[in-house]
């Protein structure tokens, strides 16, 4: 295993070196210690590592990543795994605001809870989260999949188009366009993939989740609101 | 973006280590706000004096036998500790409206920064580490205190826009973000009694605040109204003689973290500005909740 000291050799050093393992190399597991909450650990990795980052990360961690697996043992700052394209991104601790923003492909695990806007304007990434999440969450999310075993916070799925939205606990409100909808077998089938994909509690079962999508209101122009504009 | 930091020591063996805390914490949130800083500090009480912290872009001219000149306008003893743009004055309590009408006339040229029985303020325009250098804040010890480190958005980089910003007895508040509705509601201020130093839509939201505590409400229900009454983006951090409070709106994207242990609360914009508190590791940290109020007392 690479140990890589942050504060010894730098923010930059440290991306640097990680964006150079693309291709063939042997030094596939790295432990990155001393983050005191340093923005942009990790961002950008396009490589199949297994990368340990000890400790919590400021803004942007595992920012766009692709291939690598990415687990922080600490709690994540705004905009974890922002953009992440695929690959897995488990944060142990809590996730700040925007968590797993515009994801285009895919995991994020959040063990603790989700501050706002988690999954906002998602693309095909799936977001399993342990606990509960701030409001605005998967606002304009397009596709893929965000997960909450706890509550969701206010407005939740606001102008959502197709990503699909489980949770187990409370919904505190739904945004414009989004409503519960019917839990179909293929629905039951996939929330158990992601639950085990997530690494949740062997006791969350898909039967205790309901479902919420776009009911599809705002995807066209409704002439009867003309005189609003 | 601007840097909010903020501690609230339970813990009285802290205490003499508050400013040295505060300024490392500051001077971490440097990339967030280059343009100023400042800090405000609630440090000893020494009973029967009250303190005026002043300041003037001219103090060689300004401060020179200050102390002298007062003493002759009041007919009481006042002591007067020079730290570089800014100056603390001591005298008795009860004097404080004759030493700032004495002041207004001797000393036109010098703004008065805080006023109370233990809140210092000092800011500046340039980096946080300059800004903390050149008041010696590290040296300072207190029960609690406040910093900002500012990058500007709603008016002019000078002295006086920066934070924290006070508007009465002990009172202090720094922001992140920026108001909407101060236009109207500084109005509206000015019409009970309130009078303003700067254009600063900061300034509307600590005279609001001031306001309330004025008539009679706590800091909490104070912080509470303003919920409803101020409109834009902001998390508050503000200060009272002996209270601490948090506020932030409700669509919370303004950064904020808090820390609790037994020897402290404190509040960072980023988590980086609370990695080297102590205790640290086991403190129970997490974000504010929008649109709640959070606040604590001595």
């Amino acid at each position: 295993m690479q140990t890589f000291d942050l504060a010894q050799r730098g923010l930059r050093e440290l991306n640097q070196t990680l964006h150079a393992l693309q291709g063939t190399t042997n030094q596939t597991v790295w432990e990155i210690v001393n983050t005191k909450g340093s923005h942009a650990i990790a961002a950008g990795v396009d490589a199949p590592l297994d990368i340990t980052v000890r400790g919590t990360t400021g803004y942007y961690c595992a920012g766009m990543n692709k291939q690598a697996t990415i687990r922080i043992t600490g709690s994540a700052g705004p905009g974890v795994a922002e953009n992440i394209m695929s690959g897995a991104v488990i944060v142990e601790g809590d996730a700040s605001q925007y968590a797993g923003a515009t994801g285009r492909g895919g995991l994020l695990v959040i063990k603790g809870n989700a501050s706002s806007r988690c999954g906002i304007s998602m693309k095909g990434i799936d977001i399993v989260v342990h606990g509960n999440i701030g409001h605005m969450s998967a606002f304009m999310g397009q596709s893929g999949n965000l997960v909450v075993l706890g509550d969701a916070g206010d407005a939740l799925g606001d102008s959502l188009y197709e990503a699909r939205l489980f949770v187990r606990g409370k919904v505190k409100s739904l945004g414009a366009d989004c409503i519960e909808k019917e839990m179909r077998p293929e629905h039951l089938e996939a929330l158990e993939d992601l639950l085990r994909r997530g690494e949740a509690d062997a006791k969350a079962k898909p039967e205790q989740f309901r479902r919420y999508g776009s009911a599809r209101k705002l995807y066209n122009f409704n002439i009867d609101n003309a005189s609003a504009y | 973006m601007c840097g909010i930091v903020g501690l609230f020591l339970k813990d009285k063996s802290l205490e003499p280590k508050l400013g040295q805390m505060l300024t490392d914490m500051l001077i971490t949130m440097t990339d967030r706000g280059p343009d100023s800083a400042g800090i405000a500090i609630y440090g000893d009480v020494d009973k029967g004096l009250a303190k005026i912290t002043v300041q003037s872009a001219d103090p060689t001219r300004d401060f020179a036998d200050l102390d002298g000149d007062l003493h002759e306008a009041l007919g009481q003893p006042v002591t007067i500790l020079i730290k570089s743009s800014h100056a603390v004055i001591e005298l008795p309590e009860g004097q404080v409206e004759a030493a700032r009408t004495a002041l207004a006339r001797l000393r036109p040229n010098v703004k008065v920064m805080s006023v109370g029985d233990s809140l210092e303020i000092y800011k500046e325009v340039g980096l946080p580490k300059d800004v903390a250098a050149r008041f010696d804040v590290a040296k300072m010890g207190g029960s609690h205190g406040i910093g900002h480190t500012r990058m500007a958005t709603e008016s002019a980089v000078t002295t006086l826009g920066a934070h924290p910003f006070s508007t009465g007895p002990d009172q202090c508040l720094v922001h992140n973000g920026s108001l909407s509705n101060h236009n109207g509601l500084r109005r509206e201020l000015i019409r009970l009694g309130t009078t303003f130093e700067t254009q600063n839509d900061t300034e509307v939201a600590a005279a609001y605040v001031s306001q309330k505590l004025k008539e009679g409400h706590n800091l909490g229900e104070a912080l509470e109204s303003g919920l409803d009454d101020l409109d834009g983006f902001y998390t508050f951090v503000v200060g009272t003689k002996d209270g601490f409070g948090v506020v932030r709106d409700p669509i919370a994207c303004k950064p904020a973290v808090m820390a609790e242990t037994d020897q402290y609360v404190a509040f960072g914009s980023e988590y980086r500005a609370l990695v080297n508190l102590p205790g640290i590791e086991t403190a129970r940290v997490w974000e504010p909740e929008p649109a709640t109020v959070y606040f604590w007392n001595h």
